[in-house]
């Protein structure tokens, strides 16, 4: 199949198929023997659509860390954690601003991304543009906040802080 | 079950003489003819089919033989357990055990991965990949002919803090030699802008993965791509089979970046079936930790795969500290 040129690929024999909060096909467990919950299968863009702006909705844990899926739309708070994350856009285009604090927002001994009660005071470190498919650094120490005019979705590596929203009745596959 | 060490790695072959050096391990002898690995053991004689067989072994060294256990296929596979692997034949297969025909002996890491490296390097003949999907690769059957020691040596790509930061781990371009793949062809090769203010030049940083994983010249072979504290995303394309089935010593995530794989799930232990799981792009699911999978992607497709690198997990699973699944619900 030959498919048009979209986004900046070249034409070619194979479509490759992502996802988007405006089109997205869920698989699903099908059981032999076993309980469909221990899969805690969900869909990122499923979970989004549900999601209000900037929720950090866990779709992954493994012990303390987590992915969290997260619907991009306006700007959202200000956060910071004591350590590195990442953040990969799967829709949208997402800008991430970052702000090196004059005073450090977490203690080295919190895990997790916290919620800042505004724009911390400090220098300006710069910021990202990303789109589809690019992973942005949440540098340890540096507050940001991500700006996205329209809706999109990010998957954020991380630990569980008090900002993760665990709902797996909600969005997870249960029978 | 016993532990052994090596007796002689490069033993005497048998039988006609191809080409192919013999190797021994403890007691465990490998030879190859122009179709098949044969394996050798106490209890009896295994037989894999030698693409099969090179693939699978491909992945355990290029993994220093990976978290938990690396099933080649239902008869033969190792057990990693840091520092020592288990070299064993029917241990995660009911009948053998039932008849006991399961054996296992164990190795220092270092002489294990010296035979299997020494088995790779003169069984993988010119033309043929391992690493590649089976249509990009030749064949591997026949006399032995020459090697391709290029495509076996391949270091796996494991970055400190994320792909493309100075002095981690870089980018694949054409110009270092990663084209992109002929499957991913439309996958945008863009770059993500990035203003990053003097001084700030290696935290504000963003790269294209996706167009990263268009380039990789493996499949079935996570690279770990970006790092939080124990958290190591992996991601990875596939294509076709994976050539093991893999049990997890703990549980693994897997998220479908593209496209569509399907995986079988057995039982870690005995290998019985217990369900299929299809994802498609966007789908996470969780890998229990008491089983083992296979996946099929009928296309080159992206997966992320997530690990918790802690190294007390193995024992707290086993132990049954922690339940085989991530979440209650």
């Amino acid at each position: 199949m030959i498919v048009s040129d979209s986004g900046g690929g070249v034409v070619s024999e194979y479509q490759t198929i992502f996802g988007s909060l405006n089109h997205y096909e869920k698989g699903g467990v099908e059981i032999i023997e076993d309980n469909p919950k221990h899969y805690v299968f969900s869909n990122v863009f499923e979970v989004a659509s549900k999601s209000k702006p900037y929720e950090k909705v866990c779709v992954g844990k493994n012990l303390k860390y987590v992915i969290e899926a997260v619907r991009a739309e306006g700007d959202s708070p200000w956060y910071s954690a004591a350590h590195d994350e990442s953040a990969l856009c799967m829709d949208g285009e997402i800008e991430v601003h970052f702000v090196k604090p004059v005073e450090p927002q977490v203690p080295e001994s919190r895990e997790g991304s916290v919620k800042l009660s505004g724009e911390p005071k400090g220098q300006k470190m710069g910021w990202v543009k990303v789109r589809r498919g690019h992973m942005a650094l949440l540098p340890k120490g540096a507050a940001y906040q991500f700006r996205s005019p329209k809706p999109g979705v990010l998957l954020i590596q991380t630990i569980k802080g008090d900002c993760t929203i665990e709902r797996w009745a909600e969005i997870c596959q249960t029978k | 079950m016993s532990t052994a060490s090596i007796s002689n790695i490069e033993a005497p072959a048998l039988g006609r003489n191809l080409g192919y050096k013999a190797f021994a391990l403890g007691k465990f002898r490998f030879e190859r003819d122009e179709y098949f690995a044969h394996i050798y053991y106490p209890l009896g004689r295994h037989l894999m089919p030698i693409d099969a067989f090179l693939r699978a072994l491909m992945r355990d060294v290029a993994w220093g033989f990976f978290y938990g256990t690396v099933n080649f296929d239902n008869v033969l596979g190792t057990v990693n357990h840091y520092g020592t692997v288990d070299l064993f034949m029917g241990l995660c297969n009911t009948a053998y055990r039932q008849a006991n025909r399961a054996y296992l002996e164990t190795f220092p890491t270092k002489d294990i991965k010296a035979v299997f490296d020494g088995m790779l390097d003169d069984w993988t003949i010119e033309g043929f990949d391992p690493f590649a999907a089976p249509d990009e690769t030749g064949k591997p059957f026949g006399r032995k002919r020459g090697n391709n020691r290029k495509a076996v040596q391949r270091q796996r790509v494991v970055a400190a803090r994320m792909v493309g930061l100075p002095g981690d781990t870089g980018y694949r371009t054409d110009a270092n030699g990663y084209s992109v793949n002929r499957q991913f062809l439309d996958v945008p090769q863009d770059q993500p802008e990035v203003h990053a203010e003097p001084g700030f030049e290696s935290e504000v940083h963003a790269f294209n993965l996706f167009g990263y994983l268009s380039r990789s010249d493996v499949t079935w072979n996570p690279s770990v791509c970006s790092v939080v504290k124990d958290s190591l995303m992996c991601p990875t394309t596939e294509e076709n089979i994976l050539p093991i089935f893999h049990g997890n010593d703990r549980v693994e995530w897997f998220v479908q970046a593209c496209d569509e794989i399907i995986w079988e799930i057995e039982d870690g232990s005995s290998g019985k079936p217990r369900a299929k799981v299809v994802m498609k792009a966007g789908d996470v699911a969780a890998m229990p930790a008491d089983i083992r999978h296979k996946g099929y992607s009928p296309k080159r497709s992206m997966l992320l795969v997530w690990e918790n690198n802690d190294n007390t997990l193995p024992e707290k699973y086993s132990r049954g500290d922690l339940k085989p699944y991530p979440v209650e619900f």
